[in-house]
């Protein structure tokens, strides 16, 4: 079964279509890139699967994975995790506190407990995203790397199935690029299933498993990354050659 | 030493409704000018539980604490709705339309005529009687308030609300129930309220609408800004300079009119003059 399917969604946006009745398939524990050119509507689609815009008409499924017991229900935790092209962060909240709001138990009726094991889990999470010395920083006061990083480090810990990237690479000098692909190959290995929005295709070469490639608000191709890549409608409509 | 006291109890009465206020403005951002209506309506339901009713005081606020509970909810889902502009523009809706309610539910408010006669609280045959006595019960009820608050902000509710501020649609895709959780925070901040109106209410002994209008929003939002947002010990400091500053006008003489009017300015001046230079106020961690 797939982790996401999409039947005919489709968005507007002041008479521009950004989704034209779009149907995608996203296969479980795949990393796919999700790629097209600027205004292809990528982003759009991640907004309506993460509910910060609504479809015109259309619908999507999120799959749970049957083979990840991963108790979503029980702390009510989202079937989906992601980051923004533009960072948005808890800026006047420590680094601490933004890793564990995603941690707490979302139960309404446990917010008034306090669980003292989720700090270490939280700090434990900084460490691996190299944060750990920020900790009680305010999230504002980072650097756009470390910021892009502290969204990398909500999303590990969440406890979603379906992970949304959206440019997590975008604007990071190489040594953090490294540190982001290790950190979306960990996700892939943990069972997650991953779908990145991304410009450089180096990239997508070197972590996708699936590519979609989407062009005014429709798909053009998906498939397999090399075999997709070297269509020749994607290599005309997106890579220009 | 009277007249001390009695600015003692003013500052007790009021922190209870700043601190309950600064649940709502400071740590929930959400700037709510509703709040002289459940500072009337904590004041009308010990006005009306004893002269009409009859009823102990301990007893009429407990009914104006869920009175002012069940409101809260009703307009705290309304106002959830909203967001920053129009949340204040709803809650300054809602505060007029309350505002019109005690002024003319005469059959029960006895409108502009205001209820005299509200006794001060009894207790097991104690009444709460000298002024003393009566600020040991309002610095109790203003350590309780303080108390719960600050136990309330340590646990994860209280960090969902300083989110909330941040960015609601981000909460609210981790998973949170943010409609429910603002509610709840503008309820707690409501019940704090109102148990001020109630102190207020016995205190001075009679109440009119006037208490209770838009003004006093103004008020009790300058008193947040200006002692600090997101910041308990913030909203006792602004209490404390807003209820002395405008004392020191008495020393120079100025006629009441004209005194009363240039308390007015004085806050205005005193809320212009944070927000230009200190827009977190003074013990703040948030700017607006």
């Amino acid at each position: 079964m797939n982790a996401l399917t999409t039947t005919k969604l489709t968005k507007h946006f002041a008479g521009t279509k950004a989704l034209d009745e779009l149907c995608l398939e996203f296969e479980h524990r795949k990393i796919t890139g999700l790629i097209g050119p600027n205004g292809s509507g990528k982003t759009t689609l991640i907004n309506i699967i993460s509910n910060f815009l609504q479809a015109d008409s259309g619908e999507y499924t999120i799959h749970e994975d049957a083979k990840l017991n991963s108790d979503l229900s029980q702390t009510n935790q989202p079937k989906f995790s992601r980051t923004f092209q533009n960072v948005r962060l808890f800026d006047q909240m420590t680094v601490l506190d933004n890793i564990i709001l995603v941690l707490n138990d979302k139960n309404f009726t446990n917010l008034f407990v306090n669980d003292n094991r989720l700090e270490k889990k939280a700090t434990n999470i900084l460490k691996k995203i190299g944060l750990r010395e920020s900790a009680h920083k305010l999230a504002g006061e980072l650097s756009y790397g470390q910021r892009k990083l502290l969204e990398i480090g909500r999303v590990l810990a969440s406890n979603s199935q379906l992970i949304l990237l959206d440019e997590p690479f975008a604007g990071l000098f190489p040594q953090m690029i490294e540190t982001v692909k290790k950190h979306i190959n960990t996700l892939k290995l943990h069972g997650k299933t991953v779908i990145l929005i991304e410009h450089n295709i180096q990239l997508i070469r070197e972590l996708c498993d699936r590519v979609t490639v989407l062009n005014c608000g429709k798909s053009l191709a998906s498939g397999e990354t090399t075999t997709t890549l070297s269509q020749p409608e994607v290599l005309g409509a997106y890579l220009g050659k | 030493m009277e007249y001390l006291i009695h600015i003692a109890i003013i500052i007790s009465i009021y922190s209870i409704l700043s601190l309950g206020l600064n649940l709502i403005l400071g740590y929930t951002g959400q700037l709510s000018l509703t709040h002289a209506a459940f500072f009337g309506i904590g004041a009308y339901a010990i006005a009306i539980g004893e002269t009409k009713f009859h009823l102990n005081f301990f007893l009429a606020l407990l009914i104006g604490i869920v009175v002012a509970g069940l409101l809260a909810i009703i307009i705290g889902i309304f106002l959830g709705r909203f967001r920053r502009d129009i949340y204040a523009l709803a809650s300054l809706g809602t505060n007029v339309i309350l505002f019109s309610i005690f002024l003319n539910w005469t059959n029960l408010t006895r409108g502009p005529l205001g209820i005299p006669g509200i006794r001060r609280p009894e207790i097991f045959g104690f009444i709460f009687q000298s002024n003393f006595s009566f600020l040991l019960l309002c610095a109790f009820f203003s350590y309780l308030t303080y108390t719960i608050l600050h136990r309330l902000l340590k646990t994860p509710f209280g960090l969902t609300l300083k989110a909330i501020r941040e960015d609601e649609d981000v909460l609210s895709s981790f998973g949170y129930k943010v409609k429910t959780i603002k509610t709840t925070a503008f309820v707690i901040s409501a019940i704090f309220t109102a148990i001020a109106g109630r102190l207020l209410a016995s205190y001075i002994t009679f109440i009119d609408p006037s208490t209770f209008d838009f003004n006093e929003s103004i008020y009790f939002l300058s008193v947040v800004i200006i002692g600090g947002l997101a910041d308990l010990r913030g909203s006792i400091l602004g209490t404390i300079i807003l209820v002395i500053l405008p004392e020191a006008l008495r020393f120079l003489g100025l006629p009441s009119d004209l005194a009363a009017n240039l308390r007015q300015i004085l806050y205005g001046l005193a809320l212009i003059m944070m927000i230009l230079f200190r827009p977190q106020g003074f013990l703040g961690k948030y700017k607006m």
